[in-house]
């Protein structure tokens, strides 16, 4: 199969409705709680499938975070499933406390992530849930940028023994992993190699980073284009690799650039070896209604941003 | 449940002494008279303990005393040689904050030495602040200390114990300023909801919170009103009385269809005279001169 190729849009959110309904069938200890959002999370197929295993919550977040961990004291693997505002910063308490800290088997699966949730505006548009997350010890962060790579994120979760935060969106984006893929938790995966910059994506902007490095082979500049579904733990291996080749990085992501993914890399950076870097993100802002795509270009999340952001640090190379 | 009747031989080396003694279902059925004494031995360790931490709830604790003995030592089915027992009853300690009474009912049931209690609160020990799984002390559940979580996670474990036709119970201990948080309400709904008559609650009723009485600071009152309504079986009981509360906690795990909810009236400071009721003692610790008096008291 060629590399990188859309093979059709798909939402990644669709990607985990079907991995907790193959997780359904394999694992009787699987089970699966959503407060009142059955439809968005596309829990109905796991719902349908295993009443028995299936836990409505109605509208109570606080509450559907201390069953999870009491479940899983019962020895069960739950998957809670709610919009990623609801999922973190709501009931961060409970995660902090009966989740994390009392380090308990809960998957916290959060959808509608980021500014591409689109109309619904700022009140749904989390930002910050990926810092929220992964400041608190014991817990796995992971955003997954399609449909194919959230499927297999989602095993591997399941698979994975402790607390994980799951981030995943509602639009349709392009699937250009392959369908097949083993997802490894703390894995960087090199989508495509290359000398002049290394641009680490993560989530919906994965693609985006993809279509920023067609755009600067045609201005001459060679990126290595480098995925890191896992924020954390951090692929501190093969980031400075290829920092090591490049010398300069742009990171990207659906995020406030406090707290994410450019965070955590530039820190790694600032800490081993001080390297030009630029952050593709939310710049300390709340977002507002438009359709995905005009949001992700007038808050500079767009191919263009990315493009822009290659040239800026390539001039500040070090030489 | 065959173990439950499965005898077993257990070797104790105390005092140099070695007793051999049947037991019966890891932990003995204590009678009401020997839950008294032992009442008295974990009170007097409760506040020996806390005076050498300097620091911790003594009013809870000691108001508490009584719960633990009768859940310990007479109520619930575990195994201290094998905390992780698939078939043992929970117990969900909402209220972090008394912990000295938690640990010391866990010691004297044999969970650790009695000796480690004076590790309470100290650097390295397993005996935090607040109970924290992360320090791997056996016997306990879940880490609490921010209020109001424990009883949505006693939910949780009741669904899986029904899940998987498992006749283990929850027990949760609440205080009654605790009921000031939304999430227990959001959790009591979810208990009726499923019908889950293996979870058994506890409210600390002592009347008192840190910033003074419960009725001036919010009331919760009408209380078992409240609990009715959500759909729960409520006893009210004695909560200092061994005798009180092991004739309440049989009836309420009798209760089918609904989960059952206690209301203990206890007495914050609870067998130190001097200091009952005083909710000045919520977060109070006493001085070598202050605990000598209070074991005194406590051995009346
Ligand atoms: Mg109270």
């Amino acid at each position: 199969m060629q590399k990188n190729i859309n093979q059709g849009n798909k939402d990644t959110r669709s990607g985990f409705g079907e991995a907790l309904f193959e997780l359904g069938k394999s694992s009787e200890n699987v089970v699966a709680l959503c407060a009142d959002l059955t439809g968005s999370l596309k829990m109905d197929k796991f719902a349908g499938a295993f009443p028995d295993r299936f836990f409505q919550t109605g509208i109570a977040e606080a509450n559907m975070m201390g069953i999870a961990a009491g479940l899983a004291i019962g020895g069960k693997i739950p998957f809670t499933g709610t919009f990623a505002n609801f999922s973190t910063g709501r009931v961060y308490d409970q995660i902090r406390q009966s989740v994390a800290y009392s380090n308990k088997n809960v998957k916290i699966c959060a959808s509608h992530a980021g500014i591409t949730l689109g109309e619904d505006g700022a009140t749904h548009q989390i930002m910050e849930d990926i810092g929220l997350m992964k400041m608190l010890p014991n817990m796995v962060v992971i955003n997954p940028c399609d449909f194919n790579q959230t499927r297999a994120a989602t095993i591997a979760s399941a698979n994975h023994c402790g607390p994980v935060y799951l981030r995943f969106g509602r639009p349709k984006v392009p699937n250009f992993t392959p369908p097949d893929q083993k997802f490894e938790i703390g894995k960087a995966i090199v989508l495509k190699e290359g000398r002049d910059v290394s641009i680490f994506a993560t989530g919906h902007l994965v693609w985006k980073a993809l279509e920023a490095g067609e755009i600067l082979f045609q201005k001459g500049i060679d990126a290595e284009i480098i995925n890191l579904p896992t924020i954390k733990p951090l692929d501190g291996d093969s980031i400075m690799a290829s920092i090591l080749k490049t010398r300069c990085a742009v990171t990207a992501e659906e995020h406030q650039i406090f707290g994410g993914l450019g965070e955590s890399i530039s820190g790694l950076l600032a800490r081993n070896f001080p390297t030009p870097l630029e952050m593709v993100g939310m710049y300390d802002l709340f977002g507002q209604s438009g359709t995905p795509a005009e949001l992700l270009e007038k808050f500079g999340m767009g191919t263009n941003d990315i493009v822009s952001a290659v040239e800026l640090v390539t001039a500040r190379k070090h030489h | 449940m065959l173990l439950f009747f499965t005898f077993r031989i257990k070797i104790n080396f105390y005092n140099f002494v070695t007793l051999i003694y049947l037991e019966m279902n890891y932990i003995k059925k204590h009678t009401i008279d020997e839950l008294a004494d032992l009442a008295i031995s974990i009170r007097k360790d409760v506040v020996r303990a806390l005076k050498v931490a300097g620091s911790g709830h003594l009013g809870g604790s000691l108001g508490l005393a009584d719960v633990f003995t009768v859940l310990y030592f007479n109520r619930m089915r575990h195994n201290p040689d094998n905390p992780a027992w698939p078939d043992r009853d929970r117990l969900i300690l909402s209220i972090g904050h008394v912990a000295p009474v938690f640990y010391t009912a866990l010691a004297h049931a044999g969970y650790f030495p009695i000796d480690e209690l004076q590790t309470l609160r100290k650097l390295g020990s397993r005996l935090q602040g607040h109970p924290g799984r992360d320090h791997h002390l056996p016997g306990i559940e879940l880490s609490a200390g921010s209020l109001g979580q424990g009883l949505s996670v006693a939910v949780g474990m009741a669904l899986a114990a029904k899940m998987d036709n498992a006749d283990w119970k929850v027990y949760t201990i609440h205080g009654d300023g605790e009921l000031q948080e939304g999430s227990i309400w959001e959790a009591a709904m979810s208990a009726a909801h499923h019908k889950l008559d293996s979870l058994i609650a506890l409210v600390d009723s002592n009347k008192v919170q840190i910033d003074g009485r419960v009725s001036d600071v919010m009331e919760i009152e009408p209380l078992a009103e409240k609990w009715r309504s959500f759909g729960w079986a409520v006893f009210e009981c004695d909560g200092n009385s061994i005798g009180g509360l092991v004739e309440t906690y049989q009836k309420a795990e009798k209760i089918s269809g609904k989960p059952s909810v206690i209301i203990a009236h206890t007495l914050m400071g609870k067998g130190v005279k001097s200091i009952e009721g005083d909710y000045r003692w919520h977060g109070r610790a006493p001085n070598a001169k202050e605990s000598e008096d209070f074991i005194r008291e406590i051995e009346g």
